[in-house]
């Protein structure tokens, strides 16, 4: 301090509570949802990587999407192209879907709710958390954290891959365009709110204009950077919609592929 | 007990804008500065000011300038003020803000990226650099990290940060000491343990604030106990200007227990209007005669100006302090207040909401937090709050310098700068202006020094035996009682409106209270204990108490802050006369009498209008006036 | 209107201490602080708390109410249940001088500790230029009103002790991010942030965000921010590369 005290220093400690916290309130709530959230998701995704109903014309399930093996089908293929060539017979999920798992792991508002809810550290505010020692992302692994941006990049060419898919569910099986069924609805709603979460993103944040110091120098990307400060700010609330838009229009997809939804407008 | 010791070349006593810039002035000098404030470093009451830092830089209307600045202040403060003074801040007051951009302040901007500046109350331009409404807050933290720049200059030259300026926080200090007739030094305790402290130093700077807490409902924090008034004139030294006390006429009247709370003047400087419960704009009623070709007549015209000052005259919203308090005081009493007693400032009819919150947050916020009122939506009640006291030590205008030798004083502790009444916004650059000058005057002093004052022992002994009274008492007076009922006694009897005979009745109350004073008792130990810190706070309280009250029975006028329901006209005779309080002796009661002040310099006296300084001065400083018109 | 209040209040000297009971009358439109205030005139005289301006802007009164920090002149006594038995507690991250007030001064340490403002040399005080803008993510950081509840509630210190030293809380943490985004800053901050003031410790869990009596979004608008601009730096090869073919510097 800027004063003398010294002295006295040996003498004080904290205030002696033996309780972990003397909060009344729920506050376990919040990281139990986000535990149940989180785990429901990944459950999910297992399932989903190693099933193989994933194309239902003009419907390709996003957890597939870009399929980029001969063994896809034709129609499941980007542009129809398929680059990694015939040799490769796993799911075309695991291909992939590092891109977007890694995106949201590193991403800041998830790392908020895992390090609550399944590290606990903490659980809550004012709640202590159960380790003896911290040292934060400070060093590896977790110091791996740092590389989010480049996920951002991969996440958008993800994510205008399934804005591609959800355009090309416009056309009907044969290829014409003019079908809307709900599975063009539920596709376009996930591939929006995959774009919210992906353009509201702290890194994408930091490269419009956050990173410079004088914005009235940068006239668009200072705009720019008002607009994804926008969506930035809710950007938790887009990480869960996204979340449960791609599982839902997943689990839909495949749904219709195996029959199981057989609807006329499905 | 081993009392702490600590050899300095200046203290400074206080640790708000004032203060501050004192001891980094000091410190620049080359002064070994301490710096001890009652709280935490940080926290002194400048936090609160809302408003801005009046300085003439012209930077919204090209023709503000000194002489503009220093012509609303004298108006202000109708004529009382030193006009040294009044000039010496007019025209450095642009300097001392500019100085805190380089210190990273970072004040609104206007378009072409220059230092904003909005309208306030008696300003005639718009004239105050601000954040928001949380000027104040920036200028202490500018003035901190300011502190902290330096301490880091030294650890780097001399491997000590705390070499060359030193804070010493949560420290009181309770009496300043003496060798013969100059300085030598002060004495206080730390709070936090208890222990006592004694500072050996040839200057001492006060810059300690006002007196608020000597009322019920105040702006004012806990710290506001006239410390450094009282400690004055134990040393000797004399205050002036102690009748006349601000009435802020918006502070918060509901809940309870946040009367008093500040309501920023710039919500009328923003478009807010004054309401009473018959949702007339009434203060087109109460715009008095010297002010009468300066304010809009009709709403239209006030509404207009706004948006065009050049063809526009002023809402009366925006009056001097004085003269709007007076006004909601005398609506609420006309029994059209609003229903918790005070009357209706709305900003939500008159601005967007999104408008609203962008300029005026922290207002949105105090009102939403604390009585659950939403600014946008609907009207906030209002009503007088003491804020501020124009009175203090009598000193130099150019140094700072008190009659006692050593003796320094900045800040709203200092009296004479703003006579009778101080305009918004100029209490902030006050603090600069005077701050850096009375450092500056300190250093000087030292530098002139044959020899250093010694600390006598006896002065210390004596002032330990004082400090320790309360906790060696039993069973005596419960301080915080003593305290209740000085400040009903103070706000009932000697606020806003005064009269002769209830003025005498508070003085007898304040002669009982201080007979009640000698025998609190505070129980528990010397660690951070208040029972105790308000006893010795209550010295202070009573004196500057019983200075206002005597001089408030004294001046038979009404003028600015003082206004008597016995004499409601302003007196030119009045005006040439300061009321001078020093204490006797054994500092046991305080002594006022009458003196002369000197008159204006002619080059200042031709910057008024004749007929303006005809409704102020008297027929003998009017001769004077057209003599240098002539020549 | 009023009613009986329960409180239990954390009573003692220099850590040692233990929750007291008192039973206080509580009228309406009262804060904690009030409470407390009244506690200190009628029962316990030298009960001790720090306050100044009870209005919410020194940052003074700053306490656990329920195990959660708040200010106490700003938590309203409607927010709870007549029936409630309310706790008070000294932050837990500092030690505790008496009752309700702590030594803060690991604050004003870390704050020393971060280099100053550091403007060009060849601009007078008066020639500064700076658009609204530019200005306005400084400004918000500049509301802080030192309170230091950021500092008590992160965990990193809260419930590490040993992390004190390396890291210097969201309040200064905050400050550098302030001083790093000002137009005319011309210090490097960003190698020293991740280096000596121990940004990386930071796991963006906001709980600053969350008890900021100034609603500063002091995880979103700062430290996340600051640490982009540490990766800027530090972790990322293109930028660093983008610099040497453009010859940039920072």
């Amino acid at each position: 301090m800027t004063q003398t005290t010294a002295e006295n220093s040996a003498r004080k400690q904290r205030a002696q509570i033996k309780v972990r916290t003397l909060r009344t309130d729920r506050w376990w709530l919040a990281p139990a949802l986000t535990f149940t959230g989180l785990m429901t998701f990944l459950v999910y995704g297992f399932w989903a990587i190693f099933d193989q109903s994933y194309l239902a014309e003009p419907y390709i399930a996003p957890f597939a999407s870009p399929c980029l093996a001969t063994a896809c089908p034709e129609g499941a293929r980007l542009f129809g192209l398929a680059p990694i060539g015939d040799w490769y017979t796993w799911p075309p999920g695991l291909l992939i879907l590092g891109l977007p798992a890694g995106f949201r792991l590193t991403c800041y508002y998830y790392r908020k709710s895992y390090y609550r809810s399944f590290w606990l550290s903490p659980p809550a505010c004012s709640v202590a958390e159960p380790h003896g020692k911290y040292t934060g992302e400070t060093r590896l692994p977790l110091i791996i954290q740092n590389i989010h941006r480049y996920f951002f990049y991969f996440a958008v060419i993800i994510g205008l891959i399934l804005t591609y898919d959800a355009v090309l569910s416009f056309r009907d099986k044969d290829g014409n365009w003019g079908h809307v069924g709900l599975g063009t609805i539920i596709l376009l709603v996930n591939a929006i709110l995959i774009l919210a979460y992906t353009f509201g993103c702290h890194s994408c944040r930091h490269i419009t204009a956050g990173r410079l110091n004088h914005f009235s120098k940068h006239p668009i990307r200072y705009k720019a950077w008002t607009f994804v400060s926008k969506l930035n700010a809710k950007h938790q609330q887009f990480a869960w919609a996204s979340m449960f838009s791609v599982m839902i229009a997943d689990l839909y997809v495949r749904l219709v592929a195996k029959g199981i939804i057989n609807f006329p407008f499905a | 007990m081993e009392i702490e010791r600590h050899e300095y070349d200046v203290v400074v006593i206080g640790a708000g804008g004032a203060g501050l810039r004192a001891a980094i002035e000091a410190r620049q000098q080359g002064k070994r500065t301490a710096i001890v404030c009652k709280s935490l470093f940080g926290k002194a009451h400048t936090v609160m000011a809302e408003g801005g830092a009046a300085a003439a830089m012209g930077n919204v209307n090209p023709d503000d300038n000194w002489m503009v600045h220093f012509r609303d202040t004298m108006r202000g403060g109708k004529f009382l003020n030193n006009w040294r003074m009044a000039e010496l801040h007019a025209k450095e007051a642009p300097d001392r803000v500019w100085e805190l951009e380089a210190w990273g302040a970072l004040f609104d901007r206007t378009k072409d990226g220059k230092i904003s500046q909005r309208n306030f109350g008696g300003h005639e331009y718009p004239r105050l650099a601000h954040v928001g409404d949380r000027t104040g807050l920036e200028l202490i933290r500018t003035l901190q990290q300011r502190v902290v720049a330096l301490q880091q200059e030294d650890e780097k030259l001399h491997g000590d940060p705390e070499a060359y300026i030193k804070v010493f926080a949560e420290c009181t200090v309770t009496r300043l000491l003496k060798d013969g007739e100059d300085v030598s030094g002060a004495f206080g305790y730390w709070r936090e343990t208890g222990k006592f402290i004694v500072f050996d130093a040839p200057a001492v700077v006060l810059a300690t604030g006002g007196i608020g807490k000597s009322y019920v409902v105040t702006s004012n924090s806990w710290e506001y106990t006239g410390d450094g008034h009282a400690l004055a004139l134990l040393a000797g030294a004399k205050l002036i200007n102690m009748e006349f006390i601000q009435f802020h006429p918006t502070g918060m009247v509901w809940p309870p227990s946040v009367r008093g709370i500040l309501v920023t003047e710039s919500v009328r400087g923003d478009g807010g209007v004054l309401r009473n419960s018959e949702g007339r704009r009434f203060m087109f009623d109460y715009v008095p005669d010297v002010f009468k070709d300066k304010y809009a007549t009709t709403e239209e015209e006030g509404d207009r100006w706004y948006t065009d000052q050049a063809n526009n005259r002023r809402p009366p919203e925006l009056l001097p302090r004085d003269e709007v308090a007076r006004a909601i005081n005398a609506e609420v009493k006309a029994g059209r207040g609003s229903p918790q007693g005070g009357v209706f400032l709305d900003v939500s009819t008159r601005l967007p909401a999104d408008e609203i919150t962008k300029r005026l947050p922290s207002m949105h916020h105090q009102f939403k937090e604390l009585a659950d009122v939403d600014i946008t939506k609907e009207p906030m009640q209002v009503g007088p709050t003491c804020h501020y006291i124009m009175g203090g030590v009598e000193v130099d205008a150019d140094t700072g310098a008190a009659s006692v030798p050593g003796l320094f004083a900045a800040g709203e502790v200092s009296g004479g700068m703003h006579g009778s009444n101080r305009l918004g916004g100029n209490s902030l650059s006050d603090l600069l202006v005077f701050g850096r000058r009375a450092g500056a005057g300190a250093a000087e002093y030292v530098n002139g020094l044959a020899r250093r004052p010694a600390v006598s022992e006896t002065a210390v002994q004596d002032a330990r035996a004082e400090a320790l009274a309360p906790l060696e008492r039993s069973g005596g007076e419960n301080p915080y009682e003593v305290h209740h009922e000085l400040q009903r006694t103070m706000n009932d009897l000697v606020g806003i409106i005064r009269k002769t005979e209830e003025v005498s009745e508070a003085l007898d109350a304040v002669e009982k209270l201080k007979e009640r004073s000698n025998h609190t008792a505070s129980p528990g130990g010397r660690i951070y204990n208040p029972g105790w810190h308000l006893a010795l706070d209550l010295r202070n309280m009573l004196l500057v108490s019983e200075c206002v009250a005597r001089a408030a029975l004294l001046r038979e006028e009404s003028r600015g802050g003082h206004t008597r329901d016995d004499y409601p006209k302003m007196s030119p005779e009045w005006r040439r006369k300061l009321l001078v309080c020093s204490a006797t002796p054994d500092g046991a009661t305080v002594d006022v009498e009458e003196r002369i002040q000197p008159s204006m310099r002619a080059d200042l006296l031709v910057l008024f209008d004749r007929e303006e300084l005809s409704k102020y001065l008297t027929g003998d400083e009017l001769a004077k006036y057209d003599a240098v018109k002539e020549s | 209107m009023g009613y009986k209040a329960k409180f239990r209040v954390w009573r003692g000297e220099g850590g040692e201490g233990r929750l007291e009971d008192f039973t206080v009358e509580v009228n309406e439109g009262e804060v904690v602080l009030d409470v407390i205030h009244r506690l200190q005139a009628t029962q316990a005289p030298d009960l001790a708390v720090r306050w100044n301006c009870k209005a919410g802007k020194c940052g003074s009164c700053s306490m656990e109410i329920n195990g959660r920090p708040r200010l106490g002149c700003m938590t309203r006594m409607s927010t709870f249940e007549e029936t409630e038995t309310i706790t008070v507690t000294p932050m837990r991250t500092f030690p505790v001088i008496k009752d309700l007030v702590t030594d803060v001064s690991f604050n004003y340490q870390k704050a020393r500790e971060i280099p100053s403002f550091t403007p060009p040399k060849d601009v007078e005080p008066g020639e500064y230029r700076m658009q609204q803008i530019d200005v306005e993510r400084s400004q918000e950081f500049r509301k802080c009103i030192e309170c230091f509840m950021c500092n008590n509630v992160c965990h990193v210190i809260r419930d590490h002790e040993e992390n004190k030293p390396a890291f210097a809380g969201p309040r200064f943490l905050m400050r550098i991010a302030e001083l790093d985004m000002h137009p005319y800053d011309t210090a490097d901050r960003k190698e020293s942030a991740q280096e000596d003031h121990g940004l990386g410790y930071c796991n963006i869990t906001k709980c600053c965000t969350e008890v900021c009596p100034e609603h500063i979004k002091i995880t979103d608008n700062a430290l996340i921010p600051m640490k982009e601009r540490v990766v800027d730096r530090k972790y990322d090869p293109l930028v660093w590369l983008g610099n040497k073919i453009f010859r940039r510097s920072s």
